[in-house]
């Protein structure tokens, strides 16, 4: 995207996204119009969460008896959860247990990965640099799900499939990643700081570790967070490399209890469906904490991709 | 070795872990894909090269040229209403003139941390005839329950999904972009007598243009791999979607239900080639269109 793309003439050349001055903001008038207009648009996003809320404290009879925005009679979140966690002797908390050994892994790893070279590449000139970039680059518009199935089939000849590492390897290489750190290290990295650490006779390895990822480190959390994301979230992957559901993620997991549920029927019978429904409540909650908790780190580095190309 | 060498060699071991993983998880299984794709598995004779027999078979193939024709329609709708939204968003909580724009911010975001299985899972059960809060409402006026599964609708059910699940991604991107721009911009098009609507179309959107394109290319990807929404309606509503409803699911039902290894091979490449090649007119045109 370098090449192709033009870069931004209305972006300031800041020196670290993090130190970029927040500009004063007129905090005079406030619209009550627009306000409205937003706060339903906000209702629009929330409702399916609000009903799921509401759905995981009913049970399967209720589900279907009462109304699905306001809750029944007998709320029984507790209940539901328990029983989430209990099915199948706690296949769930497996499931949750692999979710977050696949994504913890996969995220510093492909942070660590994305942050040194990115670093390499904005900070040191050798043959052949460019070509590599480009090409990591280009990488971008390939299709994750396009690469699933012939990396399948390698890894079904290399015997990794049905294990941990099916998952894990394919989520460590995040070209955009890459790209964003490359565009961090840049700014946030001064030449002036490298050369006096240099000087004093530190090692590449040492400045690396002691000065540059610590300078990093917004960039280095928005990487984290979003491959933390990606792969939480991966369904194609897990599907087609796993069959043993000991080492389902949550995803892979609620999908099969869904279609358990459905298949039990479109009635009362299928009691998966409370399960179902509660279970997707859980695999939520991690993620939308770890967001809100982080927030301030990843919108800076966010600022860095979205607005220089 | 001195310290000018050390250096010298310092960057490419930086950048050599993630390019040998590069090199394994990327480019080894494209090439893989490729070279697969030239054979077939045969009855007689076995595992025979058959050149570009499958991709002529594959664009030729009805059910290949349905499902992408499905998903480019999708991108064509989804897409546009998608970023315009972001967009709008993007200005209104730059403006300053909104109370409560953190929650709302944030709250636009949230779609975006759930898991999209949760997300198809929950929407599916919502849009459902059963226990879905329309059809209950619907209902009780006494009117039929609206079919949000039935064939004429799903497209735009599946595009209500993926939009509610992006949105708030596509806005944070770009709100972050517009945070940037710097404060002496505002007060050079407020001297020059520029009220907010002119401010936005002005300097707030040519500002963004970088970003903009980053989302849609990121759409682009996103609409032609579309496989998670469709595949977890697929056991609610199995009459209407097929296994070949959109071309990543053909290529899945092809290497994992068909067997067909070689062909899915071949789906794989192509669908992967549409999308690089969509990419490249998305940036060709936004570049064009700058400098005219």
């Amino acid at each position: 995207m370098t090449t192709t793309t033009p870069t931004a003439t209305a972006v300031p050349k800041t020196t670290a996204p993090e130190t970029t001055p927040r500009r004063a903001r007129r905090r005079a008038r406030r619209s009550t119009p627009l306000t409205i207009a937003m706060l339903a648009a906000l209702a629009y996003f929330l409702l399916p969460l609000f009903w799921l809320l509401i759905a995981s404290t009913k049970s399967t009879q209720d589900l279907f008896n009462s109304f699905g925005l306001w809750f029944s009679h007998a709320p029984q979140l507790l209940t539901n959860i328990r029983e989430t966690l209990t099915q199948d002797d706690g296949v769930f908390v497996h499931w949750l247990l692999n979710t977050v050994l696949y994504a913890v892994v996969s995220a510093v790893g492909a942070a660590l990965l994305a942050a040194a070279g990115g670093y390499g590449f904005a900070k040191f000139r050798f043959r052949g640099d460019r070509l590599a970039f480009n090409l990591v680059l280009g990488a971008v518009m390939v299709p994750t799900t396009a690469l699933a199935i012939p990396t399948y089939l390698l890894f079904a000849k290399a015997g990794l499939v049905n294990t941990p590492w099916a998952i894990i390897l394919p989520s460590l290489v995040n070209p955009f990643g890459l790209y964003l750190m490359r565009i961090y290290a840049a700014d946030a990295v001064p030449d002036s700081l490298l050369e006096a650490a240099r000087i004093d006779g530190a090692g590449e390895a040492r400045i690396f570790f002691r000065i540059a990822l610590r300078l990093l480190g917004p960039g280095l959390v928005t990487v984290l967070l979003f491959t933390l994301v990606a792969t939480w979230n991966n369904y194609f992957l897990p599907l087609i490399m796993l069959n043993d559901p000991d080492l389902y993620p949550i995803t892979v997991g609620l999908a099969s209890w869904a279609a358990q549920a459905q298949n039990g029927g479109a009635g009362a019978s299928s009691d998966m469906l409370a399960l179902v429904v509660t279970g997707s409540l859980l695999s939520i909650v991690p993620l939308v904490v770890a967001f809100l908790m982080l927030q301030r780190y990843w919108q800076s580095g966010l600022a860095a991709g979205g607005v220089k190309q | 070795m001195t310290a000018a060498r050390r250096r010298r060699a310092a960057g490419p071991l930086f950048v050599a872990p993630f390019l040998a993983l590069f090199l394994l998880l990327f480019l080894a299984p494209l090439g893989y894909a490729a070279y697969l794709s030239l054979f077939q598995d045969r009855l007689i004779g076995g595992n025979v090269f058959v050149g570009l027999d499958n991709y002529t078979q594959a664009l030729r193939d009805p059910q290949l040229l349905h499902g992408v024709g499905r998903v480019a329609l999708f991108f064509v709708i989804q897409v546009p209403l998608m970023l315009l939204l972001a967009l709008l968003f993007a200005l209104a909580l730059d403006s300053g003139l909104l109370r409560l724009a953190r929650v709302i911010r944030l709250g636009i975001f949230v779609p975006y941390a759930v898991p999209s299985v949760v997300a198809a899972l929950m929407w599916g059960y919502l849009y459902g005839p059963d226990f879905g809060p329309f059809a209950q409402l619907s209902r009780d006026l006494g009117l039929p329950a609206p079919d949000f599964l039935s064939d004429g609708r799903l497209l735009g059910s599946l595009a209500n999904i993926v939009t509610w699940e992006f949105v708030g991604y596509n806005m944070i991107i770009l709100y972050a972009a517009l945070r940037t721009i710097p404060q002496e911009l505002y007060e050079a098009a407020a001297m020059d007598g520029a009220g907010a609507w002119r401010i936005a179309w002005s300097v707030k959107l040519p500002a963004l243009r970088p970003a903009l394109l980053l989302t849609l290319l990121f759409s682009v990807i996103g609409s032609f791999q579309l496989f998670n929404e469709p595949n977890l309606l697929m056991k609610i509503a199995p009459d209407v979607i097929s296994s070949s409803y959109t071309a990543n699911l053909y290529a899945y039902s092809l290497a994992f239900t068909g067997q067909q290894v070689n062909y899915a091979a071949t789906v794989s490449f192509l669908l992967g080639l549409v999308i690089v090649i969509a990419s490249y007119a998305v940036l060709l045109t936004a570049n064009r269109r700058r400098t005219p």
